[in-house]
Protein backbone atom coordinates (compact mmCIF):
# COMPACT_ATOMS: atom_id res chain seq x y z
CA UNK A 1 0.00 0.00 0.00
CA UNK A 2 1.36 3.68 -1.10
CA UNK A 3 -0.53 6.89 0.20
CA UNK A 4 0.49 10.49 -0.24
CA UNK A 5 -0.67 13.32 2.16
CA UNK A 6 0.01 16.19 4.26
CA UNK A 7 1.92 15.82 7.40
CA UNK A 8 0.24 16.75 11.00
CA UNK A 9 2.95 16.53 13.40
CA UNK A 10 2.21 16.97 17.18
CA UNK A 11 4.62 16.19 20.30
CA UNK A 12 5.48 12.89 22.60
CA UNK A 13 2.84 10.92 24.28
CA UNK A 14 -0.51 12.60 22.51
CA UNK A 15 -3.10 10.09 24.86
CA UNK A 16 -5.78 8.57 23.81
CA UNK A 17 -8.33 11.11 25.72
CA UNK A 18 -6.60 13.56 23.56
CA UNK A 19 -7.34 11.51 20.84
CA UNK A 20 -10.85 11.20 21.84
CA UNK A 21 -12.10 12.39 24.60
CA UNK A 22 -14.09 9.36 26.95
CA UNK A 23 -17.34 11.28 27.08
CA UNK A 24 -17.33 10.21 23.00
CA UNK A 25 -16.48 7.10 23.22
CA UNK A 26 -19.85 4.90 24.56
CA UNK A 27 -21.26 4.43 21.08
CA UNK A 28 -21.18 1.86 17.83
CA UNK A 29 -21.91 4.80 15.80
CA UNK A 30 -18.03 4.89 14.71
CA UNK A 31 -18.70 7.26 12.41
CA UNK A 32 -19.59 9.93 14.95
CA UNK A 33 -16.46 9.54 16.83
CA UNK A 34 -14.61 11.71 13.29
CA UNK A 35 -16.35 14.96 14.72
CA UNK A 36 -14.41 14.77 17.73
CA UNK A 37 -11.15 13.57 16.72
CA UNK A 38 -8.38 15.34 18.46
CA UNK A 39 -10.44 18.14 19.75
CA UNK A 40 -8.78 18.70 23.14
CA UNK A 41 -5.56 19.18 21.78
CA UNK A 42 -6.16 21.08 18.25
CA UNK A 43 -9.43 22.41 17.65
CA UNK A 44 -8.46 23.62 14.36
CA UNK A 45 -7.64 20.31 12.76
CA UNK A 46 -10.62 19.68 10.90
CA UNK A 47 -10.28 22.80 9.26
CA UNK A 48 -6.64 22.03 8.25
CA UNK A 49 -7.61 18.26 7.41
CA UNK A 50 -7.93 16.77 4.27
CA UNK A 51 -8.72 13.07 3.48
CA UNK A 52 -5.29 10.96 2.81
CA UNK A 53 -3.61 13.10 5.33
CA UNK A 54 -0.68 11.73 7.74
CA UNK A 55 -1.04 12.30 11.39
CA UNK A 56 2.57 11.95 12.67
CA UNK A 57 3.67 11.70 16.45
CA UNK A 58 6.94 11.82 18.85
CA UNK A 59 7.70 9.04 21.12
CA UNK A 60 5.05 7.41 23.09
CA UNK A 61 1.94 8.32 20.61
CA UNK A 62 -1.57 6.99 21.65
CA UNK A 63 -0.61 6.13 25.32
CA UNK A 64 -3.00 5.91 28.52
CA UNK A 65 -6.43 4.66 28.17
CA UNK A 66 -7.18 1.27 26.10
CA UNK A 67 -10.21 2.84 24.42
CA UNK A 68 -10.02 1.67 20.83
CA UNK A 69 -12.30 4.26 19.68
CA UNK A 70 -8.56 6.28 19.61
CA UNK A 71 -6.95 4.32 16.37
CA UNK A 72 -11.28 3.84 15.00
CA UNK A 73 -11.65 7.86 15.18
CA UNK A 74 -8.27 8.59 13.15
CA UNK A 75 -9.37 5.79 10.72
CA UNK A 76 -12.98 6.90 9.91
CA UNK A 77 -12.16 11.10 10.25
CA UNK A 78 -9.38 9.63 7.23
CA UNK A 79 -5.96 9.71 8.13
CA UNK A 80 -3.85 7.38 6.11
CA UNK A 81 -1.06 6.36 7.83
CA UNK A 82 0.09 7.14 11.29
CA UNK A 83 3.79 7.88 12.26
CA UNK A 84 5.47 8.08 15.18
CA UNK A 85 9.02 7.44 17.00
CA UNK A 86 7.08 4.92 18.78
CA UNK A 87 4.01 3.97 20.15
CA UNK A 88 2.11 3.02 23.07
CA UNK A 89 1.56 -0.69 23.49
CA UNK A 90 -2.36 -1.03 23.32
CA UNK A 91 -2.80 2.04 20.85
CA UNK A 92 -0.07 0.15 18.71
CA UNK A 93 -2.22 -3.30 18.72
CA UNK A 94 -5.24 -1.91 18.21
CA UNK A 95 -4.27 0.31 15.31
CA UNK A 96 -3.12 -2.66 13.89
CA UNK A 97 -6.07 -4.77 14.66
CA UNK A 98 -8.67 -2.15 13.46
CA UNK A 99 -6.20 -2.29 9.65
CA UNK A 100 -5.14 1.70 10.13
CA UNK A 101 -1.80 1.55 9.42
CA UNK A 102 1.16 2.43 11.53
CA UNK A 103 4.92 2.89 11.13
CA UNK A 104 6.86 3.47 13.88
CA UNK A 105 9.81 5.79 12.35
CA UNK A 106 12.17 6.41 15.28
CA UNK A 107 14.46 9.13 13.34
CA UNK A 108 11.79 11.14 11.54
CA UNK A 109 12.76 14.86 11.70
CA UNK A 110 8.87 15.63 10.02
CA UNK A 111 7.32 19.04 9.58
CA UNK A 112 4.31 20.23 9.71
CA UNK A 113 3.00 20.30 6.24
CA UNK A 114 5.34 18.28 5.07
CA UNK A 115 4.34 16.40 1.71
CA UNK A 116 4.96 12.47 2.92
CA UNK A 117 4.55 9.59 0.63
CA UNK A 118 4.10 6.46 2.60
CA UNK A 119 5.07 3.16 1.40
CA UNK A 120 3.73 0.49 3.80
CA UNK A 121 4.97 -2.74 2.06
CA UNK A 122 8.53 -1.44 2.20
CA UNK A 123 8.34 0.74 5.46
CA UNK A 124 9.32 3.77 3.59
CA UNK A 125 8.43 7.42 4.17
CA UNK A 126 9.67 9.67 1.57
CA UNK A 127 9.32 12.96 2.86
CA UNK A 128 8.81 15.17 -0.56
CA UNK A 129 9.67 18.63 0.89
CA UNK A 130 12.98 17.54 2.77
CA UNK A 131 13.74 15.55 -0.19
CA UNK A 132 15.03 12.47 2.19
CA UNK A 133 13.63 9.11 3.05
CA UNK A 134 12.72 7.71 6.35
CA UNK A 135 12.89 3.56 7.45
CA UNK A 136 10.59 2.30 9.56
CA UNK A 137 11.12 -0.40 12.40
CA UNK A 138 10.34 -3.82 11.27
CA UNK A 139 7.50 -5.18 13.07
CA UNK A 140 6.89 -8.90 14.42
CA UNK A 141 5.37 -10.95 11.40
CA UNK A 142 2.29 -11.87 13.84
CA UNK A 143 1.12 -7.96 13.14
CA UNK A 144 2.50 -7.89 9.27
CA UNK A 145 0.26 -10.94 9.07
CA UNK A 146 -2.82 -9.20 10.62
CA UNK A 147 -2.62 -6.23 8.39
CA UNK A 148 -1.95 -7.60 5.53
CA UNK A 149 -5.50 -9.13 6.22
CA UNK A 150 -7.08 -5.48 6.86
CA UNK A 151 -6.99 -6.14 10.39
CA UNK A 152 -7.51 -8.84 13.27
CA UNK A 153 -11.48 -9.50 12.30
CA UNK A 154 -10.77 -10.44 9.12
CA UNK A 155 -7.40 -12.12 9.84
CA UNK A 156 -9.45 -14.67 12.36
CA UNK A 157 -12.67 -14.75 10.27
CA UNK A 158 -10.55 -16.54 7.46
CA UNK A 159 -7.97 -18.38 10.05
CA UNK A 160 -10.37 -19.35 12.91
CA UNK A 161 -7.19 -19.17 15.32
CA UNK A 162 -3.60 -17.72 15.29
CA UNK A 163 -1.66 -18.73 12.76
CA UNK A 164 1.47 -20.99 14.54
CA UNK A 165 4.11 -19.76 12.20
CA UNK A 166 4.71 -16.21 13.61
CA UNK A 167 8.23 -14.92 15.13
CA UNK B 1 17.16 -20.79 34.40
CA UNK B 2 17.81 -17.11 34.88
CA UNK B 3 13.73 -16.04 34.07
CA UNK B 4 11.83 -13.34 35.20
CA UNK B 5 8.39 -13.65 36.67
CA UNK B 6 6.68 -13.02 33.10
CA UNK B 7 8.81 -15.63 31.42
CA UNK B 8 7.82 -18.14 34.18
CA UNK B 9 4.35 -17.62 34.10
CA UNK B 10 4.59 -17.55 29.70
CA UNK B 11 6.60 -20.91 29.88
CA UNK B 12 3.59 -22.43 32.54
CA UNK B 13 1.05 -21.57 30.17
CA UNK B 14 2.56 -21.96 26.61
CA UNK B 15 4.47 -25.33 27.55
CA UNK B 16 7.79 -24.03 25.62
CA UNK B 17 10.53 -21.78 26.76
CA UNK B 18 9.98 -18.44 25.34
CA UNK B 19 12.58 -15.23 26.29
CA UNK B 20 12.28 -11.48 26.12
CA UNK B 21 11.83 -10.56 22.73
CA UNK B 22 9.97 -13.54 21.28
CA UNK B 23 6.81 -13.79 20.69
CA UNK B 24 4.36 -15.90 22.41
CA UNK B 25 0.87 -17.04 21.69
CA UNK B 26 -0.51 -18.13 24.93
CA UNK B 27 -3.58 -19.30 26.70
CA UNK B 28 -5.31 -17.44 29.00
CA UNK B 29 -7.33 -18.34 32.44
CA UNK B 30 -9.89 -14.97 32.45
CA UNK B 31 -10.85 -12.53 30.70
CA UNK B 32 -13.46 -9.58 31.11
CA UNK B 33 -14.38 -6.63 29.59
CA UNK B 34 -16.47 -3.14 30.52
CA UNK B 35 -19.29 -0.88 28.86
CA UNK B 36 -16.45 1.46 27.29
CA UNK B 37 -14.72 -1.25 24.87
CA UNK B 38 -17.62 -4.61 25.49
CA UNK B 39 -19.79 -3.09 22.89
CA UNK B 40 -17.20 -3.14 20.48
CA UNK B 41 -15.56 -6.70 21.58
CA UNK B 42 -19.29 -8.12 20.99
CA UNK B 43 -19.61 -6.56 17.96
CA UNK B 44 -15.93 -7.95 16.68
CA UNK B 45 -16.61 -11.09 18.07
CA UNK B 46 -19.40 -11.38 15.31
CA UNK B 47 -17.29 -10.28 12.68
CA UNK B 48 -14.92 -12.73 13.07
CA UNK B 49 -17.35 -15.56 12.84
CA UNK B 50 -17.75 -16.13 16.77
CA UNK B 51 -21.11 -17.57 17.99
CA UNK B 52 -19.78 -19.11 21.26
CA UNK B 53 -17.63 -17.69 23.75
CA UNK B 54 -14.50 -19.72 24.08
CA UNK B 55 -15.22 -20.30 27.75
CA UNK B 56 -18.41 -18.40 29.58
CA UNK B 57 -17.17 -19.30 33.10
CA UNK B 58 -14.02 -17.52 32.19
CA UNK B 59 -15.27 -14.74 30.88
CA UNK B 60 -16.94 -11.91 32.26
CA UNK B 61 -18.72 -8.45 31.53
CA UNK B 62 -19.25 -5.19 33.99
CA UNK B 63 -21.20 -1.98 34.14
CA UNK B 64 -19.07 0.03 35.41
CA UNK B 65 -17.61 3.02 32.82
CA UNK B 66 -20.79 4.85 32.84
CA UNK B 67 -23.55 3.11 35.29
CA UNK B 68 -26.16 3.52 35.73
CA UNK B 69 -26.52 4.91 32.39
CA UNK B 70 -26.58 8.58 31.87
CA UNK B 71 -28.68 8.67 28.79
CA UNK B 72 -30.47 6.44 25.88
CA UNK B 73 -27.41 5.88 23.87
CA UNK B 74 -25.42 3.86 26.81
CA UNK B 75 -28.36 2.65 28.15
CA UNK B 76 -28.56 0.44 24.83
CA UNK B 77 -24.73 -0.16 25.01
CA UNK B 78 -25.66 -1.87 28.24
CA UNK B 79 -28.74 -3.57 26.70
CA UNK B 80 -26.58 -5.11 24.10
CA UNK B 81 -23.87 -6.39 27.00
CA UNK B 82 -26.93 -8.06 29.05
CA UNK B 83 -28.27 -9.72 26.28
CA UNK B 84 -24.93 -11.11 24.88
CA UNK B 85 -24.55 -12.39 28.72
CA UNK B 86 -27.82 -14.01 28.81
CA UNK B 87 -27.38 -15.73 25.54
CA UNK B 88 -23.72 -16.75 26.10
CA UNK B 89 -24.09 -17.79 29.62
CA UNK B 90 -21.18 -15.54 31.42
CA UNK B 91 -21.42 -13.02 34.27
CA UNK B 92 -22.62 -9.35 33.82
CA UNK B 93 -21.54 -7.32 37.26
CA UNK B 94 -24.77 -4.69 37.14
CA UNK B 95 -24.96 -1.42 37.70
CA UNK B 96 -23.66 -0.91 41.36
CA UNK B 97 -21.39 -3.93 41.46
CA UNK B 98 -18.46 -1.81 41.04
CA UNK B 99 -15.36 -1.21 39.04
CA UNK B 100 -14.14 -4.18 36.96
CA UNK B 101 -10.31 -4.73 38.45
CA UNK B 102 -12.54 -4.84 42.12
CA UNK B 103 -14.87 -6.88 41.29
CA UNK B 104 -12.55 -9.27 39.20
CA UNK B 105 -10.08 -9.89 42.34
CA UNK B 106 -12.86 -9.64 44.81
CA UNK B 107 -14.73 -12.83 43.12
CA UNK B 108 -11.38 -14.54 42.60
CA UNK B 109 -11.80 -14.56 39.02
CA UNK B 110 -8.00 -13.83 39.15
CA UNK B 111 -5.85 -15.27 40.97
CA UNK B 112 -1.98 -16.14 41.61
CA UNK B 113 0.14 -17.40 38.34
CA UNK B 114 -2.88 -16.66 36.04
CA UNK B 115 -2.31 -14.98 32.38
CA UNK B 116 -5.67 -12.36 32.27
CA UNK B 117 -6.55 -10.25 29.88
CA UNK B 118 -8.50 -7.49 30.42
CA UNK B 119 -10.51 -4.39 27.93
CA UNK B 120 -9.13 -1.84 29.95
CA UNK B 121 -5.93 -0.52 30.24
CA UNK B 122 -5.71 -0.68 34.40
CA UNK B 123 -5.95 -4.47 34.22
CA UNK B 124 -2.47 -4.58 35.15
CA UNK B 125 -3.56 -4.00 38.62
CA UNK B 126 -3.85 -7.86 39.07
CA UNK B 127 0.00 -7.65 39.40
CA UNK B 128 -0.84 -6.99 42.81
CA UNK B 129 -2.01 -10.91 43.28
CA UNK B 130 1.22 -11.60 41.12
CA UNK B 131 -0.55 -12.76 37.98
CA UNK B 132 0.52 -11.79 34.52
CA UNK B 133 -2.16 -9.51 33.77
CA UNK B 134 -2.49 -7.70 30.69
CA UNK B 135 -4.98 -4.71 29.13
CA UNK B 136 -5.47 -4.75 25.58
CA UNK B 137 -8.75 -3.24 23.18
CA UNK B 138 -11.45 -4.61 21.92
CA UNK B 139 -10.49 -6.43 18.70
CA UNK B 140 -8.14 -8.15 20.92
CA UNK B 141 -10.71 -9.15 23.00
CA UNK B 142 -12.47 -10.55 20.60
CA UNK B 143 -9.86 -12.98 19.63
CA UNK B 144 -9.76 -14.16 23.11
CA UNK B 145 -13.45 -14.40 23.67
CA UNK B 146 -13.53 -16.50 20.54
CA UNK B 147 -10.05 -18.26 20.92
CA UNK B 148 -8.65 -18.75 24.44
CA UNK B 149 -5.65 -17.21 23.21
CA UNK B 150 -3.26 -13.90 23.16
CA UNK B 151 -0.26 -13.02 21.28
CA UNK B 152 2.45 -11.15 22.82
CA UNK B 153 5.46 -10.32 22.88
CA UNK B 154 7.77 -11.61 25.79
CA UNK B 155 8.24 -8.69 27.93
CA UNK B 156 11.61 -7.24 29.12
CA UNK B 157 11.64 -6.77 32.85
CA UNK B 158 12.52 -3.39 35.15
CA UNK B 159 13.26 -4.78 38.77
CA UNK B 160 12.10 -1.78 41.25
CA UNK B 161 13.90 -2.70 44.80
CA UNK B 162 12.08 -0.37 47.50
CA UNK B 163 14.28 -0.61 51.08
CA UNK B 164 12.88 0.67 54.00
CA UNK B 165 9.28 0.93 55.66
CA UNK B 166 7.03 4.43 54.29
CA UNK B 167 7.04 7.02 56.74
CA UNK B 168 3.69 7.26 58.76
CA UNK B 169 1.22 9.04 55.99
CA UNK B 170 2.80 8.00 53.41
CA UNK B 171 0.70 5.76 51.33
CA UNK B 172 1.93 2.98 48.74
CA UNK B 173 -0.63 5.55 46.13
CA UNK B 174 2.43 8.33 47.03
CA UNK B 175 5.30 5.70 46.12
CA UNK B 176 3.96 4.61 43.05
CA UNK B 177 3.01 7.99 41.98
CA UNK B 178 7.06 8.85 42.97
CA UNK B 179 8.28 5.70 40.96
CA UNK B 180 6.19 6.58 38.28
CA UNK B 181 7.73 10.42 38.60
CA UNK B 182 10.92 8.62 38.11
CA UNK B 183 10.71 5.93 35.16
CA UNK B 184 8.17 8.18 33.30
CA UNK B 185 5.68 8.07 31.47
CA UNK B 186 6.84 5.68 29.04
CA UNK B 187 9.70 4.32 31.19
CA UNK B 188 8.23 0.70 31.19
CA UNK B 189 7.24 1.07 27.34
CA UNK B 190 6.60 -2.99 26.26
CA UNK B 191 8.01 -4.06 29.68
CA UNK B 192 7.11 -5.64 32.38
CA UNK B 193 8.07 -3.95 36.17
CA UNK B 194 8.75 -6.46 39.37
CA UNK B 195 8.14 -4.52 42.44
CA UNK B 196 10.35 -6.18 45.29
CA UNK B 197 11.84 -5.14 49.24
CA UNK B 198 10.47 -4.67 52.20
CA UNK B 199 8.21 -1.68 51.69
CA UNK B 200 6.15 -3.76 49.36
CA UNK B 201 6.61 -7.15 51.62
CA UNK B 202 4.73 -5.18 54.21
CA UNK B 203 1.60 -4.03 52.23
CA UNK B 204 -1.90 -4.88 52.48
CA UNK B 205 -3.95 -5.81 49.24
CA UNK B 206 -5.36 -3.14 48.48
CA UNK B 207 -1.95 -0.77 48.81
CA UNK B 208 -0.53 -3.72 46.71
CA UNK B 209 -3.38 -3.18 43.85
CA UNK B 210 -3.21 0.59 44.12
CA UNK B 211 1.00 0.11 42.97
CA UNK B 212 0.14 -2.27 40.22
CA UNK B 213 -2.55 0.16 39.42
CA UNK B 214 -0.21 2.55 37.77
CA UNK B 215 1.98 0.43 35.73
CA UNK B 216 -0.50 1.66 33.00
CA UNK B 217 1.20 4.97 33.60
CA UNK B 218 4.42 3.91 32.72
CA UNK B 219 3.70 2.34 29.63
CA UNK B 220 4.00 -1.36 31.09
CA UNK B 221 2.55 -4.28 29.86
CA UNK B 222 2.44 -5.51 32.95
CA UNK B 223 4.27 -5.96 36.36
CA UNK B 224 4.52 -8.36 39.61
CA UNK B 225 3.98 -7.00 43.39
CA UNK B 226 6.23 -9.73 45.30
CA UNK B 227 3.92 -12.31 46.36
CA UNK B 228 6.16 -12.01 49.88
CA UNK B 229 3.86 -11.42 52.35
CA UNK B 230 0.80 -11.14 50.37
CA UNK B 231 -2.63 -12.44 52.06
CA UNK B 232 -4.48 -14.24 49.89
CA UNK B 233 -8.52 -12.95 50.86
CA UNK B 234 -10.11 -16.17 49.97
CA UNK B 235 -10.17 -19.99 50.39
CA UNK B 236 -8.40 -20.68 47.41
CA UNK B 237 -5.53 -19.78 49.20
CA UNK B 238 -5.70 -22.76 50.42
CA UNK B 239 -4.61 -24.76 47.83
CA UNK B 240 -1.22 -24.70 47.89
CA UNK B 241 -0.27 -21.39 46.47
CA UNK B 242 3.84 -20.65 46.52
CA UNK B 243 4.10 -17.38 44.57
CA UNK B 244 5.84 -17.12 41.42
CA UNK B 245 9.26 -15.14 41.99
CA UNK B 246 12.06 -14.67 39.73
CA UNK B 247 15.24 -16.51 39.30
CA UNK B 248 18.30 -14.89 40.86
CA UNK B 249 20.20 -14.86 38.23
CA UNK B 250 17.38 -13.35 35.81
CA UNK B 251 17.74 -10.87 33.37
CA UNK B 252 16.35 -7.17 34.12
CA UNK B 253 17.20 -4.06 31.81
CA UNK B 254 17.30 -1.99 34.79
CA UNK B 255 17.29 -2.18 37.88
CA UNK B 256 15.98 0.89 40.26
CA UNK B 257 16.71 0.72 43.98
CA UNK B 258 14.79 3.62 46.21
CA UNK B 259 15.20 3.89 50.06
CA UNK B 260 11.30 4.69 50.60
CA UNK B 261 12.18 5.75 54.60
CA UNK B 262 12.42 9.16 53.97
CA UNK B 263 9.42 10.08 51.08
CA UNK B 264 7.19 12.87 51.65
CA UNK B 265 3.80 12.56 50.07
CA UNK B 266 3.63 12.90 46.43
CA UNK B 267 1.12 14.98 44.06
CA UNK B 268 1.45 14.74 39.99
CA UNK B 269 0.54 17.97 38.78
CA UNK B 270 -1.62 18.53 35.47
CA UNK B 271 -1.65 17.47 32.75
CA UNK B 272 0.70 13.82 33.10
CA UNK B 273 0.57 11.54 35.79
CA UNK B 274 4.13 11.24 35.84
CA UNK B 275 4.52 14.98 36.24
CA UNK B 276 5.35 14.21 40.21
CA UNK B 277 6.86 15.97 42.96
CA UNK B 278 7.22 15.80 46.12
CA UNK B 279 3.90 17.75 48.21
CA UNK B 280 5.66 20.60 49.29
CA UNK B 281 5.77 21.94 45.81
CA UNK B 282 1.64 22.85 45.66
CA UNK B 283 1.09 23.36 48.90
CA UNK B 284 -1.82 25.93 49.56
CA UNK B 285 -2.95 25.56 45.59
CA UNK B 286 -6.42 26.34 45.86
CA UNK B 287 -8.96 23.64 44.92
CA UNK B 288 -12.87 23.38 44.28
CA UNK B 289 -13.21 19.56 43.86
CA UNK B 290 -11.95 16.63 45.87
CA UNK B 291 -12.73 13.47 44.38
CA UNK B 292 -11.72 9.68 46.20
CA UNK B 293 -12.42 6.66 44.50
CA UNK B 294 -11.39 4.70 41.07
CA UNK B 295 -9.78 1.20 40.59
CA UNK B 296 -6.29 3.40 41.64
CA UNK B 297 -7.51 3.95 45.19
CA UNK B 298 -11.25 3.66 46.16
CA UNK B 299 -10.95 1.03 48.68
CA UNK B 300 -12.13 0.27 52.08
CA UNK B 301 -8.66 1.45 53.72
CA UNK B 302 -8.96 4.81 51.59
CA UNK B 303 -11.86 5.51 52.63
CA UNK B 304 -10.81 4.92 55.85
CA UNK B 305 -7.96 6.59 55.63
CA UNK B 306 -10.18 9.76 54.56
CA UNK B 307 -12.24 9.23 57.56
CA UNK B 308 -8.97 9.36 60.01
CA UNK B 309 -8.18 13.04 58.32
CA UNK B 310 -11.26 14.27 58.57
CA UNK B 311 -11.55 13.44 62.19
CA UNK B 312 -15.15 14.64 62.45
CA UNK B 313 -14.35 18.24 60.87
CA UNK B 314 -16.59 19.40 58.16
CA UNK B 315 -14.90 20.26 54.21
CA UNK B 316 -14.16 23.91 53.64
CA UNK B 317 -17.01 25.61 51.92
CA UNK B 318 -17.24 26.10 48.53
CA UNK B 319 -15.62 22.79 47.86
CA UNK B 320 -17.11 19.59 46.35
CA UNK B 321 -15.55 16.02 47.83
CA UNK B 322 -17.32 12.97 45.62
CA UNK B 323 -16.40 9.47 46.92
CA UNK B 324 -17.39 6.78 44.88
CA UNK B 325 -16.51 3.43 46.12
CA UNK B 326 -14.68 0.80 44.31
CA UNK B 327 -17.28 -1.80 44.66
CA UNK B 328 -20.61 -2.28 46.57
CA UNK B 329 -18.20 -4.77 49.54
CA UNK B 330 -16.07 -1.94 50.04
CA UNK B 331 -19.85 0.34 50.29
CA UNK B 332 -21.74 -2.12 52.60
CA UNK B 333 -18.22 -2.35 54.28
CA UNK B 334 -17.95 1.06 54.89
CA UNK B 335 -21.40 1.65 56.25
CA UNK B 336 -21.38 -1.60 58.33
CA UNK B 337 -17.80 -0.07 60.13
CA UNK B 338 -19.32 3.65 60.01
CA UNK B 339 -16.76 5.36 57.60
CA UNK B 340 -19.16 6.09 55.19
CA UNK B 341 -21.35 7.88 58.11
CA UNK B 342 -18.49 9.72 59.01
CA UNK B 343 -17.36 10.69 55.30
CA UNK B 344 -21.30 11.83 54.30
CA UNK B 345 -20.79 13.95 57.76
CA UNK B 346 -18.35 15.76 57.15
CA UNK B 347 -19.23 16.69 53.69
CA UNK B 348 -19.02 14.32 51.50
CA UNK B 349 -21.08 13.28 48.55
CA UNK B 350 -20.88 9.38 47.96
CA UNK B 351 -22.02 8.31 44.95
CA UNK B 352 -22.52 4.29 43.12
CA UNK B 353 -19.66 2.35 43.23
CA UNK B 354 -18.19 2.54 39.51
CA UNK B 355 -15.93 4.08 37.97
CA UNK B 356 -17.61 7.34 38.63
CA UNK B 357 -16.51 11.00 37.19
CA UNK B 358 -12.97 9.33 36.88
CA UNK B 359 -13.82 9.17 32.76
CA UNK B 360 -15.69 12.36 31.96
CA UNK B 361 -18.50 10.65 31.22
CA UNK B 362 -20.99 11.64 33.92
CA UNK B 363 -21.34 12.14 37.60
CA UNK B 364 -19.45 15.02 38.55
CA UNK B 365 -17.53 16.59 35.49
CA UNK B 366 -15.66 19.99 36.43
CA UNK B 367 -16.72 23.51 35.55
CA UNK B 368 -14.22 25.99 33.27
CA UNK B 369 -11.19 27.16 35.14
CA UNK B 370 -11.83 24.62 38.14
CA UNK B 371 -8.95 22.44 39.93
CA UNK B 372 -9.53 19.34 40.92
CA UNK B 373 -7.68 16.86 43.40
CA UNK B 374 -8.15 13.25 42.92
CA UNK B 375 -6.58 9.85 43.95
CA UNK B 376 -7.41 8.33 40.27
CA UNK B 377 -4.66 7.29 38.23
CA UNK B 378 -4.79 10.03 35.05
CA UNK B 379 -4.88 13.77 34.66
CA UNK B 380 -4.54 14.32 31.19
CA UNK B 381 -6.22 17.01 29.59
CA UNK B 382 -10.02 16.51 29.47
CA UNK B 383 -9.82 13.41 31.37
CA UNK B 384 -13.17 14.11 33.27
CA UNK B 385 -15.12 15.67 30.62
CA UNK B 386 -13.70 19.07 30.57
CA UNK B 387 -10.35 20.15 28.87
CA UNK B 388 -10.81 23.65 30.76
CA UNK B 389 -10.02 22.05 34.41
CA UNK B 390 -7.05 20.98 35.76
CA UNK B 391 -6.42 17.43 37.66
CA UNK B 392 -3.94 16.80 40.47
CA UNK B 393 -3.66 13.25 41.77
CA UNK B 394 -2.40 12.59 45.19
CA UNK B 395 -3.48 9.74 48.06
CA UNK B 396 -7.01 9.27 49.56
CA UNK B 397 -5.38 11.32 52.98
CA UNK B 398 -3.91 14.15 50.95
CA UNK B 399 -7.02 14.29 48.51
CA UNK B 400 -9.18 14.55 52.38
CA UNK B 401 -6.77 17.08 53.64
CA UNK B 402 -7.11 18.97 50.92
CA UNK B 403 -10.98 19.02 51.01
CA UNK B 404 -10.92 19.80 54.29
CA UNK B 405 -8.98 23.32 53.70
CA UNK B 406 -9.88 24.07 50.09
CA UNK B 407 -6.33 24.31 49.35
CA UNK B 408 -4.11 21.44 48.22
CA UNK B 409 -2.92 20.03 52.15
CA UNK B 410 -0.22 17.43 53.97
CA UNK B 411 -2.46 15.82 55.86
CA UNK B 412 0.60 15.53 58.72
CA UNK B 413 0.55 19.32 58.43
CA UNK B 414 -3.65 19.47 60.23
Amino acid sequence: MKCSGNAHVYGDNIDTDRIIPGKYTKTLDLQSLADHVLEDLDPDFRTRFTVGDVLVGGDNFGCGSSREQAPVALKVVGISVVIARYFARIFFRNAINIGLPVLEVPDHDIQPSDVLTVDMARGEVLNQTQQKTYRATQMPDIMLAILAEGGLVPYLKKHGDYRATLR
Amino acid sequence: MNLTVAEKILYAHVGKLTRAGDIAITPVDGAMATDTTAPMAIKAFGEMGGTRLWDAERFHLVLDHAAPAPNERVANLHKLMRDFAREQGCALYEIGQGICHQIMVEQGHVRPGHVFIGADSHTSTYGALNAMACGVGSTDLAAVMLTGKIWLKVPHTIRIDCRGQLPDGVSPKDLVLYLTGQLGISGATYMAVEFDGEAFESMTLAGRMAVANLLAEMGAKTGFVTPVGLHIPHAWAAAGWEGTFADPDANYVKTLTVDVSKLRPQVAAPESPDNVVDIDRHLGTKIDYAFIGTCGNGRLEDLRAAAAVLNGQHIAPGVRFVIAPASKQTLLDAIQDGTAYALIQAGATIINPGCGPCVGTHEGVPADGEVVISSANRNFRGRMGNPRSQIFLASPATVAASALTGEITHAGNL
